[in-house]
């Protein structure tokens, strides 16, 4: 049985399941949102209004058994925050159960008419569009428990809060995770007000009874996955009791900062005094400390090995919220200058409930601080920002559409954003190759879009100094296709890290994804196979009238030295526009 | 001369006594390489990945000087 598309309509509340059309038919994930939305939606439209469309997809090998950490779901669509085309990727439950369903992918159009807020029930039988004026206003932790006591057999609860109601630039998509609640998000990029423009608050998915996933070679997939699964696990990274599962992502925090990149005080500067304080080493302390609900190795969604997540408690054990990460660390915390994961916890407990992106959260924070509107480090006055938000209040609604629109309303010229989306927690100035992916990816300012911290912090995949400027538009370029490749898979992003490292493991990939389409692809295809990716992307955001000149880091970046390094950005527009020249014919 | 050397994430099972970011002051005579600092540590050399002399990458080959801050690193990476 070949895979579906589901097309909901929200103007008339129909839903149709198409066979999917040979065009797509290789593509899943990223490759599929972002085919179809570069097919389907007009890149000059309003992202909020009518001709947007939110598209979701599992990657090739979710829903197949076994598939080690293969649970993530891409969201696409045109992006309120940048303008551009978007992708933004989730674990938690929703990938699976979209693939068990025999859906290649869901795409949600058109708008009621009346104003109405939905909540769609999709399961082997179809599509129930039920009204949800009790879900509409609430947070995401009471519709997740809300809709998890309707249906007592767990499924994915894909919603949007508040922020993603009022269509906000800065709303997230949620994806509960294992234990029912929200903190897994399609969080960049204001995906969450495409949603609420389509006037659905919640997607109910369950697969019980689908027809699951077809697989075109069972050896062959089977033969991937042992090579996949031992590379993960023979990994010091990703393996058993390794970084990842010991500390999270945020054992980066200490390390970026030794190596004087982590942006601190509105990227002010490479290091900040608190890093420690905030580092996953403390979350990890404090887990073992507090103990009760508190863990570290959490998976966010089931079926994952590596499991970087966790739980983090407060004094009486209880837990507060899931993830503290590196990114939602740095961002609430050095960023804005608070060294108190206490805070940083309930801030991120307050984002995921009310649907924003933490990085452009922290980011919005720290703005608000350089306008003078609070001092930096002042962390009960950063904490009751969130109340603005939340009561809608005009200066709330600013803070919910991100950086740039509060940098306008403060007056603030260092606004660290490309295309209209904020950095995360890497310092271009002090780390040049993640400089050129914000600069020149698809996404706007993004550090999942070409990872070049791996080569150029943690001597993975290959080791490159962080202040050399030679070689990084070709290391960004590799790292976005791979990028875009894995981001396509279902798999998480993580497992690149070992199989950038270990060779069987990236055949292994290649293989996996091959043994269950059927296509011909092997681990030599994953760089040409990602490129043909960014294409669409960039073909899409030329369409929507973006230019080379759209390709740059701020200003402030030229001119404004980092300490330590006391570096500027001085990679040459030249050197920026040869990492996308290919798309031209050059 | 003196250095102070830092360890984090899982290399910190091996200097138990330092909290989070806390450095361990050494005196090493002139001329000792990160590779001896790391040994006379003992660090496992499988075991640390990456080396940073005054938050530049730096080589077991490469010297310490007075006033150093060295810092061991091992497999890390996130997002
Ligand atoms: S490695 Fe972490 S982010 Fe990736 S799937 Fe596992 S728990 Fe989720």
């Amino acid at each position: 049985m070949s895979r579906k598309i589901l097309r909901i309509n929200m103007s008339d509340q129909s839903a149709v399941y198409e066979d999917i059309p040979e065009k797509w038919s290789k593509w899943a994930g990223r490759g599929l949102t972002s085919a179809i939305v570069l097919d389907e939606v007009e890149p000059t439209c309003h992202p909020l209004g009518p001709n947007n469309k939110l598209v979701i997809a599992p990657g090739w090998v979710s829903g197949t058994p076994a598939a080690p950490s293969s649970g993530r779901t891409s969201f696409g669509g045109k992006s309120p925050l940048t303008g551009t085309i978007k992708e933004s990727n989730s674990g938690g439950l929703s990938s699976k159960k979209i693939a068990k369903l025999g859906l290649a992918a869901i795409i949600l159009e058109g708008e009621p008419q009346n104003g109405e807020w939905y909540q769609l029930v999709i399961t082997k039988d179809g599509v129930e569009f039920k009204d949800a004026p009790d879900l509409a206003g609430k947070g995401m932790y009471e519709v997740d428990e809300i809709l998890w006591d309707q249906y007592p057999n767990k499924p994915a609860v894909i919603g949007i809060g508040p922020v993603g109601e009022k269509k906000l630039s800065n709303a997230g998509i949620s994806v509960n995770d294992p234990e029912g609640k929200p903190g897994r998000y399609a969080g960049r990029g204001g995906l969450g007000a495409v949603m609420g423009a389509r006037g659905v608050k919640a997607i109910v998915v369950d697969d019980e009874g689908g027809p699951g996933v077809d697989i075109a070679d069972e050896d062959l997939l089977k033969q991937g996955r042992t090579k996949l699964r031992d590379a993960i696990m023979e990994h010091d990274l990703t393996k058993p009791d390794g970084g990842l599962n010991t500390y999270g992502t945020n054992v980066l925090m200490n390390i970026i900062n030794e190596a004087g990149g982590l942006p601190t005080r509105n990227f002010s500067a490479g290091q900040f005094e608190g890093a420690a304080d905030i580092s996953g080493e403390r979350v990890a302390e404090m887990v073992e400390k507090r103990g009760g609900e508190g863990m570290t190795g959490h998976g966010c969604h089931p079926g994952c090995i590596i499991q970087c997540s966790n739980i983090y408690p407060d004094e009486e054990g209880e837990a507060v919220v899931s993830v503290v990460e590196y990114e939602t660390a740095w961002a609430l915390g050095a960023n804005c200058g608070i060294d108190d994961l206490d805070y940083v916890a309930e801030m991120t407990y307050q984002c995921n409930d009310l649907g924003l992106d933490t990085i452009e959260a922290g980011n919005t924070i720290a703005i608000a601080m350089e306008g003078g509107q609070i001092e930096f480090g002042d962390k009960e006055a950063a904490l009751a920002l969130f109340d603005e938000i939340r009561e809608m209040s005009p200066l709330g609604r600013i803070y919910g559409q991100g950086v740039e629109a509060t940098a306008k309303a403060f007056g603030v010229h260092r606004v660290p954003t490309v295309k209209g989306q904020s950095m995360p927690a890497y310092e271009p100035r002090a780390i040049k190759g993640i400089g050129v992916t914000y600069a020149t990816s698809p996404m706007g300012a993004d550090h999942t879009a070409g990872y070049t911290i791996a080569p150029e912090i943690a001597g993975v995949g290959g080791k490159v100094d962080p202040l050399d400027e030679e070689g990084k538009s070709d290391l960004s370029l590799t790292f976005q296709a791979a990028t875009a490749f894995v981001d396509s898979t279902g798999y998480c992003l993580f497992i690149a890290f070992p199989i950038l490292d270990i060779s069987s493991g990236w055949e292994g990939m290649a293989e996996s994804v091959a043994g269950v389409t059927g296509l011909d692809i092997t681990g030599d295809d994953v760089i040409d196979v990602g490129k043909e990716i960014l294409r669409m992307e960039r073909e899409f955001n030329k369409k929507a009238g973006f230019t080379a000149q759209d390709d740059r880091l701020p200003e402030f970046m030229r001119y404004e030295k980092l300490p330590p390094h006391n570096e500027v950005w001085s990679m040459s527009d030249e050197e920026l526009d040869q990492v996308y020249a290919w798309t031209n014919g050059k | 001369m003196q250095v102070e050397v830092r360890v984090f994430a899982t290399l910190r099972r091996y200097l138990p006594e330092l909290d989070i970011g806390e450095p361990k002051l050494l005196e090493v005579p002139q001329g000792t390489t990160l590779g001896e600092i790391r040994e006379q540590l003992e660090l496992p050399a499988e075991e640390v990945k990456v080396i940073m002399r005054n938050n530049r990458q730096a080589d077991e080959e490469g010297l310490a000087q007075d006033g150093d801050r060295i810092t061991y690193i091992p497999a890390v990476a996130g997002g």
